[in-house]
């Protein structure tokens, strides 16, 4: 009975977890709240995905409803990954903010945390979960006003600035989408993706539809924080909170690259997107740009959390790489790094959260000789850094090869050497970790700092652990992928 | 002629588009631009509610004297819209508020000079 449920359940109970954290107003009640509405949907979404796997899709119909006058849940290969990412990083991440939040949000403000934390993952799940055009644009609106609100809340008043840009931003990247979304409307007469699609075919490349596919471009771009659309993500990780940047860092960006991907080829179709118009060689230019130069420009940044979102934009440069590909095995390697950068980002930014607890910031000069007092968690960074480089072993190095495979398969030798070549900029700025953290010694009078609050700990651990697990068992990653893949290039939504 | 003239709710909103971005993009004053940003959003509200009307149109109810019906789903979705819009300028007032109180200014570039006067230092 309750089964049947379970896509709407999923986003239902996070959302209704929000007002209730905020009408009880307890910032203990709020956090069991949150872990209990994390952990339900993180078991939602595994239950959904074993049912995926079993049935293909499943699709609920809100109302009852039927699609495509009612709004549709469809769950199908693609989603359930993108769901069980999402679930995931929020089940860990909830735990994790008890201590994290009561050193940085001030106490009569933290249940309101709680509350947002809840009401940014009802969001992303529902961008995930929806099958409906306008009802994940009013989801993307509720994570990303939640988004605004939790970087708002960091300590430095540079947050305020962030989350100001950041709004500003997001709103023009959402409103693109629904102009481009209203085109789709007025040309096709639904909202429902998977009817738009078997409807598109007859209206192919007429105007409106060409400019709703350059509308729904740039506006997920920015919310995907594509290159060169960047510009808000460095400073809204760097001063959001700790919890929150881990949590956004891991599946904010990426939802906006799983929604690209729905709209390329489960709405307008590969024979338009890829065949017909020159989006392929527009995304590869792009990704190419985006992997050098951001890479370049995290080797100098002087904080570890700025240089970590810096990274970020090179690896969402990976991901669009493996979409502009294009093919079988690119786009396994989009959806298998959606997911692995995911881990590892989260993983990263957990433990650089807990460096900041314990040694008061992230700067370079302050993580001199912090291996010597804070030695798992730097053992953790480098685990998680080697991740991000791709070393062998680890989850990174699963997406990396994918990438080259599927570079190769598409006949670009050179992109598979750029892929390895700029790896090693990833190399350099990790190192840069490792040697003032394990080489350096301590600055003089530094006070010797303790190890990040077990809890934290731990829960950075179990990502840090998923890196690793990752690297040597990939058939839920890369079967995941590869059936979602299938899926995309098969034209069905 | 009469294709511009008949089109004059498009010609409203791509004006009120292009109005909204411009002061985005050209003002420095932060409550300026979430002027404009409104501006742009309610271009979007257009876009959408114009086409659903259709001139000597009923509502959509189902009887045997009537054969033109408007669309009333647009209106619903942007009814949606409208909040998410204001939901949007709310919290974007709100941070305003907020760096006024943190910088003493909302005025762009003196607050990016208090910044680098700031340094690095957290």
């Amino acid at each position: 009975m309750i089964a049947a449920h379970l896509p709407v359940l999923l986003v239902v109970v996070p959302l209704a977890a929000a007002p209730l954290i905020v009408l009880l107003r307890h910032a203990g009640i709020a956090w069991a709240l949150a872990v209990a509405a994390a952990w339900f949907a993180l078991g939602a979404g595994l239950a959904l995905a074993a049912e995926v796997a079993r049935a293909g899709v499943v699709s609920y119909h809100l109302g009852s409803w039927p699609p495509p006058w009612g709004i549709e849940y469809r769950v199908d290969a693609l989603s359930a990954f993108v769901i069980v990412l999402i679930a995931g990083v929020g089940a860990l991440v909830a735990p994790y903010a008890l201590r994290s939040v009561a050193a940085e949000v001030p106490p009569e403000r933290r249940y309101l945390y709680y509350a947002v934390h809840c009401l940014c993952l009802a969001g992303l799940l529902g961008m995930t979960a929806t099958g409906d055009a306008f009802n994940l644009f009013v989801f993307m609106e509720i994570a990303s006003l939640a988004m605004y609100i939790l970087i708002a809340l960091g300590r430095h008043r540079r947050a305020l600035l962030a989350a100001y840009q950041y709004l500003v931003l997001g709103t023009i990247g959402a409103t693109f989408y629904v102009i481009g979304v209203g085109l789709l409307y007025l040309a096709t007469g639904t909202l429902n993706l998977a009817d738009m699609a078997a409807r598109l075919p007859a209206i192919e490349g007429t105007r409106p539809v060409l400019a709703a596919l350059a509308f729904i471009t740039v506006g997920l771009s920015l919310k995907a924080a594509i290159f060169p659309l960047h510009l808000w993500l460095p400073n809204a990780y760097a001063y959001a909170p700790s919890a929150a940047t881990s949590f956004i860092a891991a599946t904010a960006t990426k939802v906006s690259v799983y929604v690209l991907m729905r709209y390329y080829f489960g709405v307008f179709g590969a024979h338009l997107v890829v065949a017909s118009l020159p989006v392929p060689q527009i995304l590869l230019g792009l990704s190419i740009a985006a992997i050098l130069t951001a890479s370049l420009v995290a080797l100098w940044q002087a904080d570890l959390r700025r240089l970590l979102a810096y990274s970020s934009v090179a690896q969402i440069g990976y991901i669009t790489l493996g979409i502009g590909l294009a093919t079988r095995d690119g786009l396994t390697a989009a959806v298998v790094h959606l997911f692995n950068h995911g881990i590892t980002k989260g993983a990263l930014f957990l433990l650089v959260g807990g460096i900041a607890l314990r040694a008061g910031g992230a700067g370079f000069e302050r993580l001199r000789g912090l291996a010597r007092s804070m030695p798992l968690t730097c053992f953790g960074v480098t685990l998680a850094g080697l991740s991000l480089i791709g070393v062998p072993g680890t989850a990174g190095f699963i997406s990396k090869w994918y990438l080259v495979l599927g570079a190769l398969e598409a006949g670009h030798g050179w992109l598979a050497a750029y892929v390895v070549l700029t790896s090693l900029i990833a190399v350099a700025y990790v190192w840069r970790f490792v040697e003032a953290a394990y080489l350096s010694a301590p600055a003089a009078g530094a006070a010797r700092v303790a190890e990040a609050p077990l809890p934290m700990l731990a829960t950075a651990w179990l990502l840090v652990g998923a890196c690793v697990w990752f690297g040597f068992d990939t058939s839920f990653t890369v079967e995941g992928a590869r059936r979602a893949a299938q899926l995309l290039l098969g034209g069905a939504p | 002629m009469a294709q511009l003239a008949g089109h004059y709710t498009y010609w409203v909103t791509v004006l009120l588009m292009a109005a909204g971005l411009y002061i985005l993009i050209a003002r420095g004053n932060l409550v300026k631009k979430l002027i404009g940003l409104s501006v742009f959003q309610t271009s979007v509200y257009l876009l959408y509610i114009a086409p659903g009307k259709l001139i000597g149109g009923t509502a959509p109810i189902v009887d045997a004297a009537f054969q033109v019906y408007s669309n009333p789903l647009p209106h619903v979705l942007i009814l949606t819209a409208i909040v998410v819009g204001i939901a949007t300028l709310a919290l974007g007032l709100a941070l305003v508020v907020r760096i006024r109180e943190a910088y003493g200014s909302i005025e762009e570039d003196e607050i990016i000079a208090a910044d680098a006067r700031d340094g690095d230092r957290e």
